[in-house]
């Protein structure tokens, strides 16, 4: 049997507020994965600010990226490839991974690979998951996208679904606001809601008329803020756990409840569909893991999901897309340049 | 020594090898595509023009800043990645120190006043004298320096041209912001001035890497670097920052992953 050589590369991610860098051996062998936090610089403000996000990344970028190394025993001369993540995100913020990346790249002479900051998202399965492979479905929820994703091959995907209003992880942040909770919101209204009853509150289940898969939150996260109005009115208190549990279980069940529905259908038509994964910040959440992973018992589906690590931005993901795209043959010129509106579906290589 | 130079800080996108007293390569655009484009393409351009080894570059010259907060950043990022893969150090350049080191050598009867335009009313300056001083051992010979009268800093056009007032020589200006600020200057001017010829008024990489190589023969060591802990100078805090200083409601959200 012939034993390919061993691909390495070093991934860099920088699209929103965290500084990361990777090291990843044949795409699923993680050697170090580096992750430097802005998150309580950002607290500060309530929200990302790009322009401060993108200079805490140019500040802490070589240190990530040398602490990667350093952790993987690994030199730069050991890498196959240097990888970065060129979008979706923040302009100012994914220019500094590229700028380095590009500035590594050229020093050290080794080829170049921008990767699709979602594509390494639902790529966080494969090293979560070392026996996974396409096809399989793929549910993508953070706090600037939610996908439903037919995952048919490595790099080929198609959306059965998609977000026609706010992420699911932008509810979880305006709601989490308004109710006291601040930011972030997704792990603040995570643990709330545990101590909260998930069903005193009746929230709306969106629906997205003449659309089988696409979400609406805009509706859910209204009918909150409705809630608090109307018992800011009256002076009555709120229950900031139930309300909190309630909001979290409307978004769960829609999650859950669009992405079985795929299931179901696309088995009617025929399909093979043994494998489900979730990916994104969202996917940390406590509920929508549990009742994800139920749902899937009850249909039959193995479920996988990334560990949080790999769940939040990270480089591993972002080496592990890469080796796919490496492999295909693809590589980036010295002109690569950041690609805030990536669209899943989109290849960096064909724009 | 050879230096290596990067000039992002601006509308100009630059690269320069400077070796010794030799200027190998000068490449400089004023073009509508992004730094991030342009940027190390240029730099492969001329590696591969001047059969450059990397190895052979003792350190790297960027422009440190003021300047666009993110063409700042692709300067600074492109050369903190390229000295990690070379290590090597940085040199940091002072943006407007360098565009004034453009007139460094044409006379010292005038003062040099780069200025940048910094939107709110407001440009990034300095001023500058180039004269003559004595070269050791040399009889007849001197040699240029430049002597900083004002360090860069940000302030509007009025308190510029006072200062300049004050001082009283015949200026030279140039810089992207003459343009923008033209009128104004001759409202505001009570001394002689003049504007840089086309070839000499805006940021170029030559001048980054002569202006690196000048503090290296001035300092030593101590103008060099460690590429990890090179930060951009931008002369102001991001606008959520001062509002934040003021007491503004910063409260704001961004998409997050």
């Amino acid at each position: 049997m012939q034993t390919e050589k061993e691909v390495t590369i070093l991934a860099i991610e920088s699209s929103c507020d965290e500084t990361a860098a990777s090291v990843v051996v044949n795409g699923r062998t993680v050697l170090s994965n580096e992750i430097s936090s802005q998150i309580d610089i950002h607290t500060l403000y309530g929200g990302v600010v790009p322009e401060i996000a993108s200079r805490k990344h140019t500040e802490r970028i070589n240190q990530v990226v040398r602490t990667a190394l350093q952790t993987a025993g690994r030199t730069l001369d050991d890498m196959d490839a240097i990888a970065v993540t060129c979008g979706p995100g923040l302009v100012g913020a994914l220019l500094i991974g590229v700028s380095a990346a590009k500035g590594i790249a050229f020093g050290t002479g080794k080829p170049l690979i921008g990767v699709h900051h979602i594509e390494g998202h639902i790529s966080a399965n494969f090293i979560a998951d070392p026996s996974l492979e396409p096809p399989f479905l793929c549910l993508v929820v953070s706090g600037g996208h939610t996908h439903l994703v037919l995952v048919k091959d490595y790099g080929e995907y198609q959306i059965l679904g998609r977000t026609r209003d706010d992420a699911a992880g932008e509810a979880f942040d305006k709601v989490a606001r308004a109710i006291g909770l601040g930011y972030p919101g997704g792990p603040k209204i995570d643990k709330e809601a545990k101590k909260g009853n998930p069903h005193a509150i009746e929230f709306p289940r969106g629906r997205v008329a003449g659309s089988e898969y696409d979400f609406t939150f805009s509706g859910i996260k209204s009918a909150v803020l409705n809630y608090l109005n109307q018992k800011d009115m009256k002076g009555e208190h709120i229950v900031v756990p139930d309300v909190a549990a309630s909001f979290q279980q409307a978004v769960v069940d829609v999650l859950v409840g669009h992405s079985m529905e795929a299931v179901e259908n696309l088995r009617r038509e025929g399909m093979t569909i043994r494998k489900f994964a979730i990916a994104g910040g969202v996917a940390s959440n406590s509920a929508l893991r549990s009742q994800m992973e139920e749902a899937c018992a009850e249909h039959g589906l193995a479920f996988c999901c990334p560990p949080p690590i790999l769940c939040t931005d990270n480089a591993a993901m972002i080496g592990c897309a890469a080796y796919y795209e490496y492999r295909r043959g693809r590589r980036s010129g010295y002109d690569l340049n950041a690609m805030p509106n990536l669209k899943l579906g989109e290849s960096v290589y064909e724009r | 020594m050879k230096i290596l130079a990067i000039e992002a800080s601006g509308q100009v996108c630059g690269t320069a090898v400077l070796e010794d007293d030799t200027l190998v390569a000068d490449y400089n655009i004023l073009y509508k595509k992004t730094h991030s484009q342009s940027l190390v393409p240029m730099m492969d351009e001329v590696k591969r023009m001047i059969d450059l080894d990397l190895e052979t570059v003792d350190a790297i010259a960027v422009t440190k800043g003021p300047g666009s907060f993110t063409g700042i950043r692709i300067g600074a990022a492109t050369a903190k990645g390229l000295a990690l893969a070379l290590n090597r150090p940085i040199i940091p350049v002072p943006t407007v120190e360098s565009i004034a080191w453009n007139l460094c050598g044409t006379g010292s009867e005038q003062v040099i006043c780069p200025i940048m335009d910094a939107r709110r009313s407001q440009v990034y300056t300095g001023v500058y004298e180039s004269n003559q001083c004595a070269t050791a051992g040399c009889g007849r010979q001197t040699a240029w320096q430049m002597l900083t009268l004002k360090d860069q800093c940000v302030i509007s056009i009025e308190e510029i041209c006072s200062i300049l007032n004050c001082i009283g020589s015949s200026v030279i200006f140039l810089g992207d912001g003459v343009p923008v600020y033209r009128e104004k200057i001759a409202d505001l001017m009570r001394v002689p001035y003049s504007f840089a010829p086309a070839h000499l008024s805006k940021q170029r990489a030559g001048s980054t890497a002569a202006l690196a190589m000048q503090f290296w023969r001035e300092k030593g060591d101590a103008c060099l670097v460690n590429a990890d802990d090179f930060r951009p100078d931008y002369l102001r805090l991001s606008q959520a920052e001062r509002d934040r200083a003021a007491g503004v409601d910063t409260s704001r959200t961004v998409h997050r992953d």
